[in-house]
Formats: structure tokens, C-alpha cells, sequence
């Protein structure tokens, strides 16, 4: 039916549109650097940057800075973090769904009502408190503050609770302990759910700002958003190296996102909270 | 998720621990890390608040609300809520309304799917830090792509970025404009999945009575995405009452081309405890963030009480 047809091209019309728009600050990060800084400095802009192959901009951003202590220290926080968090939450979330102990649902609730407390609130004393310890520059003062985290035990929780019991007690009758159970058993079913958990913690992990800005002095300790800050707030450098920079920064999270799409969609469809 | 919660509560005693310690082992890091990172912090900012003059040295002389009055009376903390607020109110309805109409397009049955979700969604994974310097550079007076698609409708050269004469119009849309940006791919994914979970029952029954599409979408899809559409309202203005890392990239690291006309409220505070260590004052004004984020979930979990279907 025509009236179809002029239905489906608007749809696509708009859709190809909107796409464009929230995919062109990538193309324009990528294309722009490998610019000459002639092209980059041209009005009407360069749409399409003559040397694709050019990766001098590349070379010497990471000459300028320390880029790949950056990334060593990104790579070092997130994995720590995602395997710390993910081991305590796989045990506050067996806890919370299989262990009996008075007062449990008035606690999980409040710890619930706890997730809207904003971390920026809670930042000036766990400042205080990470200064006391003496971690100001070291690694632990990116993973440590994080390794409980409400969101995921509740996600996690809700997702054992789903798990039969009848599981446990065959297991039980075959001599495994608790201990076993939970690894042997629950773990491999549920996941689907540590998957996704672990990626929302990687993305925001490997994101964060605020707090490495604050709890990070030396360039040593630097993670990746905040040494590409530091980069860019130095005088005299120029926009096509930070572009450069940029471009290399985000690529993990780019990779990880095209592999694990459906994961990290169905986490946030599920949990309805950011990273 | 909301639904699971209610599954029949499992009436087991049935689980057997071979010493009485043992179901604390299993809570206890979760409990550590959440005494000393959550709750001890949460106490503290209240007590800190109430402590006059106080910062990191730890002296103070006494009790009050000598914080409370220095905060609600400071210049730049009002311009930082007003800024806070202005932001809030332009970026969440805007970002909404666009996501309500892009997940609508995206429930169609349309080819090239999972093309379309990279391309709205990815924005979600990546920095906005490292992303903000190519949107910088977008918004760039002389040299930049917007200003250039401007010119061709005429308008322009806009000053996105900068300051003539003391004052900076443009400042605050260039960072709604990427907040908008940032966004979306989070409400987009949500209302999409709202969408697919309403029953197509709905749809047939509407068509065999021969509804038109824009009646179908006024009359069903609307009303029934109204929980999944506050839910987004509800988690999009908490975080957006925290926007911070949005301004950043700009002005490398300053609030706006004139230093201080862009604070937001996190922004001030971060400040205010870190660079001026007045924890007192930051301290209070955390609270007053966190009353003003606690009042509008309240408000929009009463609209949602009223009108779920």
C-alpha cells in the first residue's frame, strides 16, 4: 500500500537523522584526529581529513603525555574493581536471598532507600576517610571505596531469588557444602546477571572523573579520563593531539560495546539506574 | 524488576549451616564496605554540616546553622542552583520528549535494528569527558562544524564558548545541548524497553477497531509508558541535579568562560571542600543537594501513585 511506504521512508528518514546526529561527535572525534593542524584550523571544516593513515597526532600525544601509564593504571582499576565488587556482591547477594536472619526485609529496604543518596554527598568524608588511611595516589583509593555496591547486590539478589530450591537440597544430598553450592551452582545460572553487572562496572569504572580528580595528585596513579583531562588543561596543547588522545581513550569501551550490546542493554533496561 | 520482588517469599528454613558464624561470612565484606564508604559518610556529612567554621584542620567552634546561612546566602551557590536548576528543567523534558519519539520509531519493525541501537546507544559507554573535546571543538566560534551548518540558515557566528564583555550567553546551551546528547541513549533504552512490554493485544484490538496511528499512539502508547516515562523523569533528574562532568570539558576544567559563571551545584561544592577545604560549607551545601533531589522523587513518586493504570 503506498501509504505504507510513505510511513516507512519517515521512519527511516528520522531514524537515519537522529542516528547521524548522536554518531557524528564520534566521526568528527576520530576524523579530526588525524588532521593536519591546516585542516583542523579550516573554515569551511574539513569533512574528510586527506592522510587517514597519518598517526603522527597519535605519536606524539603520547609522547606529550603519559598515556600508557594511564591506561596501564585504567586497566589495573577496572579489572580490580570489577573482580573485588563482583566476589562481594556474589556473597551479599547469596546472603540477602538465602540466609535467614531477623530484621532482613526492613534492612535490604533501607538499604534500598540507601541507593538515592548521591555518591557526591557521601565524597567529602570518604576524602577524609581515604586521606587517614595514607591511600591518596595509590590504586586501592579507586577500587576500595566501590567494592560494595547496593545496585548490583540488589540486581544480583533478585535474580538468585529466582533460582528453585530444589537445586540445593539435591546438592546438599550429593555432600556440598554452602560454599560449594554458591560457586558450583548458582553462579554458572545466574550468569547472565554477573555478566551485565560487571560490565555497567567496568563502563563506570573505566569513566569515572570526579573521584580519581580529587584522590589522585601524581601523574603515576593516573587514570585514563583524568591524565586526558590533566592533557587537555595543559597550556599549548593542541586540540588535534587531545583528539588524538580521545579517540584512544574511548576505544575500549567502544570494543567492549559492540561485543556485549545486548548485555549492557538489558542491564540498564532491568535496573533502571546508570552505571 | 519491580514484579520480581513480590515472587512468593521463600518460606525455607531448609538451609543448613554447619556453624552458626557461617551466614555472617558471607555478609560480612558487603557490611564492612557499606559501614565505612555509605553509612559512616552519611552520618558524618550531617554532623559535619552542623559544625560552624569548620574545616580540614578539624577546628571548630560549636554548634549552629552558621553553615546553612553561609551556603543559603552565598552569591555563588544561589547562581550554582539557579544554573543546577536551569539545566534540569531544559535537559530532562527535552531529552524525554526526543527519547519518547526516537524509542517509539525504534519498536517499529524495521530493518537494520541492531545498527540503529549501536548508534543511539553508544554515546551511553563512552566518556564525556573524552567525547566533550570533540564536541568543544564542534561548538568552536571560528573554526567549528556547528557554526558552520548555522551560517548556512544565516545565523551566526555564535559564541558557544566564549565571553564579550563580561557576560557569556552561550555558555549554558552549549553544556545543555551536550547533556541532551549525554542523555539520551540511557532514556532511550529504557522507554524502549517500557514499549516492548506493553501486551500487542492492545495494538490489534485498536486496529480492528480501526484507530489511526497517531490516535493509537495518544490513547495506548502513551498512557501505558507512563510508569517507564516517570521512572526516566525520576532517575534522569537525580542525575542531572548531580551534572557536573558536563561542564568539564569546555572550559578545561573551569565553570564557563568567566570562571564562575557556570557553577553548578556539585561543582561548588567539590570547590568548596577541595580547593577552599571548608568542609562545613560543603558539607551543608550537600545536604541542601540532596533535599532538593529527595523533594522532586518525592513529588514525581506521588504524580506516579495517581496515575498508574
Amino acid at each position: 500500500m503506498a501509504k505504507d511506504w510513505i510511513k516507512k521512508f519517515f521512519i527511516y528518514l528520522f531514524l537515519t537523522i537522529g542516528a547521524v546526529v548522536m554518531m557524528f561527535p564520534f566521526y568528527w572525534m576520530i576524523s579530526s584526529s588525524v588532521k593536519t593542524a591546516a585542516e583542523y584550523n579550516s573554515f569551511p571544516p574539513v569533512w574528510i581529513p586527506k592522510n587517514w593513515l597519518d598517526f603522527s597526532n597519535f605519536v606524539k600525544a603520547f609522547q606529550a603525555a603519559p598515556f600508557a601509564t594511564y591506561f596501564l593504571n585504567s586497566i589495573i582499576v577496572t579489572g580490580s574493581s570489577v573482580l573485588l565488587t563482583g566476589f562481594i556482591t556474589i556473597l551479599g547477594a547469596f546472603g540477602f536471598s538465602r540466609l535467614k536472619f531477623p530484621g532482613k526485609t526492613i534492612l535490604f529496604s533501607f538499604l534500598v532507600a540507601f541507593m538515592m543518596v548521591p555518591f557526591e554527598m557521601l565524597v567529602i568524608t570518604n576524602y577524609q576517610t581515604v586521606s587517614k588511611l595514607n591511600w591518596i595516589d595509590t590504586h586501592y583509593v579507586l577500587v576500595i571505596p566501590f567494592m560494595t555496591s547496593i545496585f548490583y547486590t540488589y540486581i544480583l539478589k533478585n535474580f538468585f531469588d529466582t533460582i528453585p530450591d530444589s537445586l540445593y537440597y539435591s546438592a546438599r544430598i550429593d555432600g556440598a557444602s554452602n560454599w560449594k553450592y554458591l560457586w558450583r551452582v548458582m553462579v554458572p545460572i545466574a550468569k547472565p546477571s554477573l555478566v551485565t553487572i560487571m560490565l555497567l562496572n567496568a563502563i563506570s569504572s573505566w569513566n569515572s572523573f570526579m573521584w580519581p580528580q580529587l584522590v589522585i595528585n601524581s601523574d603515576r596513579f593516573r587514570t585514563v579520563p583524568f591524565g586526558l583531562f590533566a592533557f587537555m588543561s595543559d597550556a599549548g596543547s593542541d586540540t588535534q593531539l587531545q583528539l588524538a588522545a580521545a579517540t584512544v581513550s574511548v576505544l575500549p569501551m567502544i570494543v567492549l560495546f559492540l561485543f556485549a550490546r545486548k548485555y549492557i542493554v538489558s542491564g540498564v533496561a532491568r535496573g533502571g539506574v546508570k552505571g | 524488576m519491580e514484579e520480581k520482588k513480590k515472587k512468593k517469599r521463600r518460606e525455607d528454613s531448609g538451609y543448613i549451616f554447619n556453624r552458626k558464624y557461617e551466614p555472617l561470612i558471607y555478609l560480612l565484606p558487603f557490611a564492612i564496605g557499606l559501614l565505612i564508604f555509605t553509612i559512616y559518610p552519611i552520618i558524618n556529612v550531617v554532623i559535619m554540616s552542623f559544625k560552624n567554621g569548620y574545616r580540614l584542620s578539624g577546628s571548630y567552634n560549636g554548634i549552629g546553622i552558621e553553615n546553612y546561612t553561609y551556603v543559603l546566602t552565598n552569591k555563588y551557590f544561589l547562581s550554582a542552583i539557579k544554573n543546577t536548576f536551569i539545566y534540569v528543567f531544559t535537559v530532562v523534558p527535552i531529552a524525554t520528549i526526543l527519547s519518547i519519539l526516537i524509542a517509539n520509531l525504534l519498536n517499529q519493525k524495521i530493518k537494520g535494528i541492531s545498527f540503529f541501537h549501536t548508534a543511539y546507544f553508544l554515546p551511553m559507554v563512552t566518556s564525556a569527558i573524552a567525547v566533550g573535546i570533540s564536541w568543544r571543538y564542534m561548538f568552536n566560534k571560528k573554526f567549528g562544524v556547528i557554526n558552520w551548518l548555522l551560517g548556512l540558515i544565516g545565523i551566526g557566528p555564535i559564541d558557544f564558548l566564549g565571553a564579550t564583555a563580561g557576560v557569556a550567553p552561550y555558555n549554558m546551551l552549549t553544556v545543555i545541548i551536550f547533556g541532551i546528547w549525554n542523555m539520551m541513549p540511557f532514556t532511550i533504552i529504557l522507554l524502549l524497553s517500557g514499549l516492548q512490554n506493553i501486551d500487542p493485544m492492545y495494538y490489534t484490538a485498536a486496529k480492528v477497531d480501526g484507530a489511526s496511528s497517531s490516535t493509537i499512539f495518544r490513547r495506548i502508547t502513551v498512557p501505558l509508558l507512563a510508569p517507564t516515562i516517570f521512572l526516566t523523569v525520576v532517575v534522569n533528574m537525580i542525575s542531572a541535579f548531580k551534572v557536573y562532568n558536563d561542564v568539564i570539558p569546555f572550559w578545561a576544567g573551569k565553570a564557563g568562560a568567566l570562571g564562575t559563571n557556570l557553577y553548578t551545584m556539585v561543582y561548588w561544592i567539590k570547590e568548596t571542600f577541595y580547593s577552599k577545604l571548608r568542609l562545613g560549607q560543603a558539607a551543608a551545601a550537600s545536604i541542601v543537594l540532596f533535599i532538593i533531589i529527595l523533594f522532586f522523587t518525592m513529588i514525581q513518586k506521588y504524580i506516579q501513585k495517581k496515575t498508574d493504570y
